[in-house]
Formats: structure tokens, sequence, C-alpha cells
């Protein structure tokens, strides 16, 4: 593409092999991670318009991960919203959402049941705390998203402790970069920078699920697992995958999250995209809104961008 | 209540025996002798009776949340399980002002919010379970749905709760297992009864734990001498105590109920065995010096009342294998040669409705093989292969006591249907329905949930989904393409099933993916397996 306007640097909203991409501001460092250094990468601040032909494109907070974006285009008296990933939840590495009027608005909907709600953000990481003072004897490993859960987890916890805790190497460029921005979070220790045979007995550590099952594992020997994303809400879920406990901490908007934020942008036109789409679309036009699904289904666990 | 939920939710959460065990004796520890009553009552998996219908569960909580039935489908296809999906849906309309907790015990919420609402009407059923959400966390409504519905099960094993409960209470688990046998009931003296630190306790009625057999999985050459080891034909029947003391019988079936009603023809068999007896043994269908099919006995299990015309069709009898008790005195730490010889003079002449389990010949392991493969003829399961010098254990410890099972039926079919299970992989569809071929069409003759591993059950998972042809609820229909070996215990005739057989225990053997779907079997081969099983009693 000659140009790619992008709401964050996750996987399935950003890849590499465009000309010129434009992003929030706060959002070029990992975007620039993800599609390459040499990538010609504009970044634009909350707020600014800027113009694109005929049309005026701003981008405004998600609170989904660090820079991310929901993007308005105004075009011949016409305003439509990308929400992109978002949540409504507090999240002290990233800017808080920030309801967009709008003509269409096109949602995300990764978890779109009236199932799921997220119970105060504060106290999951709390739980978390718990979980991890209570294991002395065991290692503690958390699996989560290497972008953006990852970082929030390690910030939460600074409230509440100063220990240091391990990571997994896929999280450390892009803690790093979390760093650079300002965001204020616990210190991080290379899990593969340790001594060889050193016990991690009482140690947290963070790695993504992709580690699970791998020979990167031996080395905590016996341990306790966890998985942080809003998928762990299912007890279902937390049986099926095993693991020790679960945390359900969502960087997507829950279905309350969903419903408000459609109300306030007074939407006449909403488009669905991801996860529990069809169930969203059917709720909304049993309301007499006009909806429809757009863009493709998504994998079952949608904790994954 | 916020005590027990936290108990079920580490025992949910963990898959260690240990931390398990450690759980439910901190609980013991900390929880009024009134709610650790409930507790032991649940942790070894007794339930109450059901209060409400799922069915009613689901309306109400459509209803007190504005959820349409087509969304409560969706979140059917997501959680899976009916009790968790009203509890969310409850505690997600209530967004912003979440309950923290009842403030209930758990013995409290029994006894004076659940219980009473076995004479309640309906509505008055509605009123209590509305309020008692309103009032409660979601973990608080999760474990409330489970009780209403009869459904709260547990993550422990009873072995393993009866440790915690021994462990706690510094005594040995077989004295512990011993006592909540029987008509133990979950009041604070029951709890206070079960630690108590006396052991001369004995409940006329009680029966002992029973000793399991394991399945016999290498050659038995590897038990080594045969001379070491007692035969005897592995009966298809109830696994039964009877015990007769203080001048009363009592009969316990293995799962710890109370049978005697159901079996009056055995009365005068057990009133004839001397006061201080207690026999382990097998309850069968029996005529004419040989067993009945199972199926003869089920069917008089099913009736409500036992006219003549039932007695005298399934006339049974209690085939006596062991003797654990005798003139009051407890023999299960005696070897099995000795309670043997007691058990035959016993038992000898007493009754027509008290048999001897025989002994089976076979001098040799091939001698002994070539007698199994007669089992079916013989209307048995296979041999039961006991060491003569072991004493009568308790719960399944390998080792002493091997069945030697026959090897199970065995037919090729077709999956036809699939739908979520409950539980651990309630998204995976791992329920399923198989059919075999009944003219050209494919009739379903068994629905089969286990035997395919995790990785097996994602991969098909993931094709049911791609190749649904139609949804009833959450049952999906499927192309018919694939084949898997079925393997089951037993097969009957039957009214209730389209097929006119039915199968006992069907599992699934393997994913046949060599296999095409016409090299399924036919009904017909099917219904030749029948003839087996009921050739040796006409
Ligand atoms: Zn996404
Ligand atoms: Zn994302």
């Amino acid at each position: 593409m000659p140009l790619a306007v992008v709401t964050h640097a996750h996987a399935d909203h950003a890849v590499p092999g465009s000309a010129r991409y434009l992003c929030a501001a706060p959002s070029v460092s990992l975007l620039r991670h993800r599609v390459g250094p040499d990538a010609a990468i504009e970044g634009v601040p909350y707020g600014e318009p800027r113009s694109l032909g005929e049309a005026r494109v701003s981008f405004h907070p998600a609170g989904h991960v660090l820079g991310s974006a929901q993007v308005r285009v105004e075009r011949g008296g016409e305003v439509w919203l990308v929400t992109g990933d978002y949540k409504r939840e507090p999240d002290p590495t990233c800017a808080p959402f920030e309801p967009v009027r709008c003509d269409v608005l096109v949602t995300e909907a990764s978890y779109a049941l009236p199932i799921f709600r997220w119970d105060d953000p504060r106290e999951v990481l709390r739980d978390v705390h718990r979980w991890w003072q209570g294991n002395s004897r065991r290692a503690s490993v958390l699996f989560c998203y290497v972008l953006g859960k990852a970082q929030r987890i390690l910030a939460g916890l600074s409230e509440l402790t100063d220990r240091p805790v391990y990571v997994h190497g896929a999280l450390e460029p892009i803690t790093g970069i979390y760093r650079e921005a300002g965001v204020r979070m616990l210190p991080t220790l290379p899990v593969a920078e340790t001594a060889k045979g050193r016990s991690f007995a009482g140690e947290l550590v963070l790695a993504p699920i992709t580690a699970r099952g791998s020979p990167w594992m031996r080395r905590f020997g016996d341990h306790e697992s966890a998985f942080a994303s809003g998928s762990m809400r299912i007890r279902g879920q937390r049986r099926r995958r095993s693991f020790d406990r679960g945390f359900a901490l969502s960087d997507h908007a829950d279905w309350p999250g969903i419903l408000r934020t459609i109300e306030q942008s007074s939407a006449r036109r909403v488009l669905a995209t991801h996860g529990y789409r069809e169930a969203l679309v059917h709720w909304l036009r049993d309301r007499g809104t006009d909806a429809d699904l757009v863009g493709l289904a998504h994998p079952t666990d949608p904790e994954g961008d | 209540m916020q005590r027990f939920a936290r108990l079920y939710e580490a025992l949910d959460a963990t898959t260690s025996t240990n931390q398990k065990v450690a759980a439910m004796q901190a609980y013991f520890a900390e929880a009024p002798p009134a709610d650790a009553a409930w507790a032991v009552f649940f942790l070894t998996g007794a339930r109450l009776k059901r209060l409400i219908a799922p069915r009613l569960l689901a309306v109400w909580g459509m209803e007190a949340t504005g959820t349409p039935d087509w969304m409560f489908g969706e979140s059917w296809s997501a959680a899976g399980d009916l009790a968790e999906i009203v509890a969310l849906l409850v505690d997600t309309q209530r967004a912003g002002a979440p309950a923290t907790s009842s403030g209930l015990s758990l013995s409290e919420l029994i006894e004076t919010r659940l219980l009473p609402l076995r004479e309640a009407d309906e509505e008055r059923k509605r009123e209590a379970v509305l309020s008692l959400w309103r009032s409660m966390s979601l973990r608080e409504i999760f474990l409330v749905n489970k009780l209403l519905t009869g459904e709260l099960r547990v993550g422990v094993s009873r072995t393993l709760a009866v440790r915690a409960l021994a462990q706690h209470a510094a005594l040995d688990p077989g004295v512990v297992a011993h006592r909540l046998m029987g008509s133990w009931q979950p009041t604070p003296q029951g709890f206070a009864q079960l630690v108590a630190g006396d052991v001369h306790d004995a409940d006329l009625s009680r029966p002992y734990p029973f000793f399991l057999a394991s399945p016999l999985e290498q050659p038995p050459a590897a038990l080594g001498d045969r001379a070491a080891w007692q035969a005897e034909w592995k009966w298809d029947g109830i696994r039964a105590q009877l015990v007769r003391r203080g001048g009363s019988a009592w009969l316990w079936s293995r799962g710890e109920e109370l049978i005697t009603d159901r079996f009056p023809d055995l009365r005068a068999a057990s009133e004839s065995l001397p006061d201080g007896t207690v026999l382990d043994g097998e309850v069968l269908a029996y005529a004419g010096g040989a067993p009945l099919p199972f199926s003869v006995l089920q069917r008089r299990i099913g009736r409500q009342k036992l006219t003549a015309g039932i007695l005298a069709d399934a006339p049974a009898a209690f085939i006596s294998y062991d003797v654990l008790e005798m003139d009051g005195r407890d023999l299960r730490a005696s070897p099995l040669v000795e309670r043997r010889a007691l058990l035959s003079q016993l038992v000898a002449g007493r009754s027509d409705r008290l048999v001897l389990s025989e002994e089976v010949a076979g001098e040799s392991w091939e001698a002994l093989a070539s007698l199994r493969s007669e089992a079916r003829q013989r209307g048995v399961e296979g041999l039961m292969l006991k060491r003569r010098d072991s004493p009568y254990r308790s719960g399944r410890p390998r080792g002493d006591w091997w069945k030697w099972k026959i090897d199970p039926y065995s037919i090729d079919a077709v999956l036809v249907y699939a739908q979520p299970g409950n539980g651990r992989r309630a998204n995976v569809l791992t329920d399923m329905t198989f059919a075999v071929w009944d003219g050209g069409e494919l009739l379903p003759v068994a629905k089969a949930y286990s035997g395919l591993t995790d990785e097996e059950l994602d991969r098909l998972d993931r094709w049911i989904r791609q190749h649904t042809l139609a949804r009833f609820g959450p049952v999906r229909q499927v192309e018919p393409l694939h084949v898997f070996e079925l393997h089951f215990e037993g097969i009957a005739e039957s009214t209730r099933h389209k097929s006119g057989v039915a199968v006992r225990f069907p599992r699934i053997a393997r994913w046949r993916t060599d296999k095409k779907p016409r090299d399924a079997d036919t009904l017909q081969s099917l219904r030749a397996l029948l003839r087996p099983a009921q050739a040796v009693h006409g």
C-alpha cells in the first residue's frame, strides 16, 4: 500500500510493506519495531487533523495499548470513526479512551457478549499480586501478550511492590520502548541472563503464551501457571487450558463498554469487526440500529492483538 | 459461603493433589462445624436433590437480565455451562454496582434458603432465587445455581476428601471412610462424629469401604506364579455388601446407597446369616444356577413398584466372594485364603439366593486364558484375579486385585452429530453421536464422550465447526465423513432407541482416518452381536 493509516502496532493491525505509515505520535516507536527500522512513519499528535486528499483524518486515544488510536475520517460532511481495538477501563500505560461522535462507527466486537464484563483492573492486579506473594516456594509464571498486556501488568504491580520481575526475551524490546515513553513499571530482569541452575522460587515471570510447553520453561521446574486474558472470565477456558489461575484482564472493551461507546458515538450506522461481531450486529438490529458486519472474523482468543 | 466459594475455586484451580488436600484441610480448620459438615457432603460426592429444572434457571436468568433466547444460545457456545452463564449474565447486567458477598454461611444458605424451597411453588422459588442473585457475588451466584439444579460437583475424588479430613482430625483415613459410609448426615453433630478421637464407634448398619480392582494391562504371566492367585468370574451385576448385625440386615451398593428395599427377595437369605457378618459380593438376576443378562436386572431397578411378576421374571441372588466380618470380628487384615475358607463354610447350604462365587480352576495362565474366552457365553465380564495372601484393602490400590476383562465389543461407526460437553471442555464439541448403515441410511446407535486425546478433539472440533450441516440448539449435524472405532461393554434389545438396540458404556477407541464412511458397520452386523450375549439364557 502507498499509505497505511494505523490504529496501533499489534500484528493484525500493522503489517510491514507499505510505502508510508501514519499513526498517533506515541505509537511511532512501537510501529517501527513492528514494521522495520527503515519504514517511513509519521506520527500525528492526538486530536490534530491531517488532510489526505479530500478527507480530514485525526487520531483519538483508544485506551488499548501505548499509542493506540481511533481514526476519525471526515469527508464531504460525513464522519466515520474506526475504533481499532479499544477498552474503557483505566490503564496507566496509555491515554484513556476518548468518546468521539460520528455518523458511521466501525467498532471492534472481540468480547461482544453479555457474559463479558471486566472487574476493576486494579482489583485484578491486586489478585495477581496476592497470587505471586502466595507462591513463595515455586515460580509464578504469568503468560500474557507481549505488547501491551505485559507492560500494563508491570505498571499496575508497581503500585503494589517494587520487587523486580523476570521476563522472557520477547518482552524486552517492547518493555524498553514503554520505558522510553515514560511509563512507570517494575524493574525487569531477563530470564536468559540468569545464572544456570538458579532457583526462581517466589519470583514472578512474564512470558508469551508461545513459550508454554517449550524447553525454555524447564528452568522453572515445578511452577504455578496463570494466564492474563479476558477469556479467563470463563471457567471452562481456564480449566480447558489447564492454567492454575486465570486473570480476567483484557485490553478489549467488555459488553457494557461496547454498548456505551456505541451510544456515546451517536452513530446512525454501526459496523462490527472481530470476535462476536455477529451477535453485536444481531443485538443492534433488534433495537432498530442500522448495523452490519465488516472485515474478517477473528481468532477465538482475541487477547493476541 | 465466601469461604466455601474460595475453597471451590482453589480446588478448581489446581491439579496438584497435595495442594487440593492442603486447601481442604485449611477449610476444615477454620469453617464452623455446620458449614464443614455440608462441605464434607459435597466433597465426598453427595448432591442435593434438584430444586429447579435447568430450563427454569435459564428462563429466569434471561428474564432477569433482559437476554433474548438467541443471545443466550451465543453465550452457551462461548461458556457451555448453564449455571455459569446465568451467573455471568447477572453479574454483567448490574455493571457498576457489583454485590460483594451475601454474608450468608454455607449452612445458612442451604438450610434456611434452599431446602425450604422444596415445598414452594414456582413463583415463590423464582422470587427467592432472584433475591439471592441480587445479594451475591459472581462466584456465589455460580455455586447457588449449581446447588439449585443439583449439579454441584467439586473437583476432588472422595478418597482425597477423606484424606484431608483424616489429616485434619489426625485419624486413619480408613476410620474416616468407615464413618462416612451409610447414613451419615451433614449436621454439626455429624461432623463432630467424623473427626472425634474415639475410634470404637460402630453404627450397626455401616458397611466397609469397598476394595476395588484395577484393570489388568499386562499379560497375566507378569503376575508370577499362577498358584499364588485365586481366579473367579467377573460378574456383571451390582457390587454390594450384605451387612447382618443386631438382628437386622442391610444391603449397600458400591455407591453407598442402601438398596435393601429394592431386593425383598434377598431378605430371607440375609436373615439366614448369623449376627455380626459382613459379606462382599454382587447382586445379580439369577435363575437356574446361572446369571441373567444385566439388562434384566436393570429393568427391575427401573421399576417403582416391584410386583410379583417382576420378582418372578428377574429373581435376584447375592453371589458372595468375600467375608469382611464374622462373629463381629473385622477380618479384613487376614489373608484372602483364610477369609475364603471361612466364607465357603459360612455360606454353604443357607439359601439358594446366597451363592458362593466359585473359584475358576485353570491350572496355568494359558488354561485360564482359554476359559476367559468363554466369558461372554457364560454372561460374565471376564475374570477376577486376587492374590491369595492379600488383605482386604480399601479404595483402588494396585497390585492385589485385578480385573481381566474380555475384550470389548467393537464397531466402526460414522460421526453424525456433535455438541459441546460440560466442565473442562465446555467450549469443545466433545459429545458425539455415531451412526451405522441401515439400508441406505445412517441410523444413530451410540453417543460417546471419551476416548480421544485433547489434540484430536481440538482438530475434530475445528473440522466440525467448518462442516456443520444444521444446528438444533447446541447440537450440530455434521457431514457424515469420519469413521470411528467404538468399543462398548454390552448390547441389549431396546424399544426406546430407534435402532432397536442399546449399547452399554460406549467409548471412542480410535479415529479410523483410514476408513471411508461406506466401510462403517451396518445395523445388521451390530444386531449380530446380540446373539452370543443372549444365547445362554435363551
Ligand atoms: Zn485486534
Ligand atoms: Zn490490538
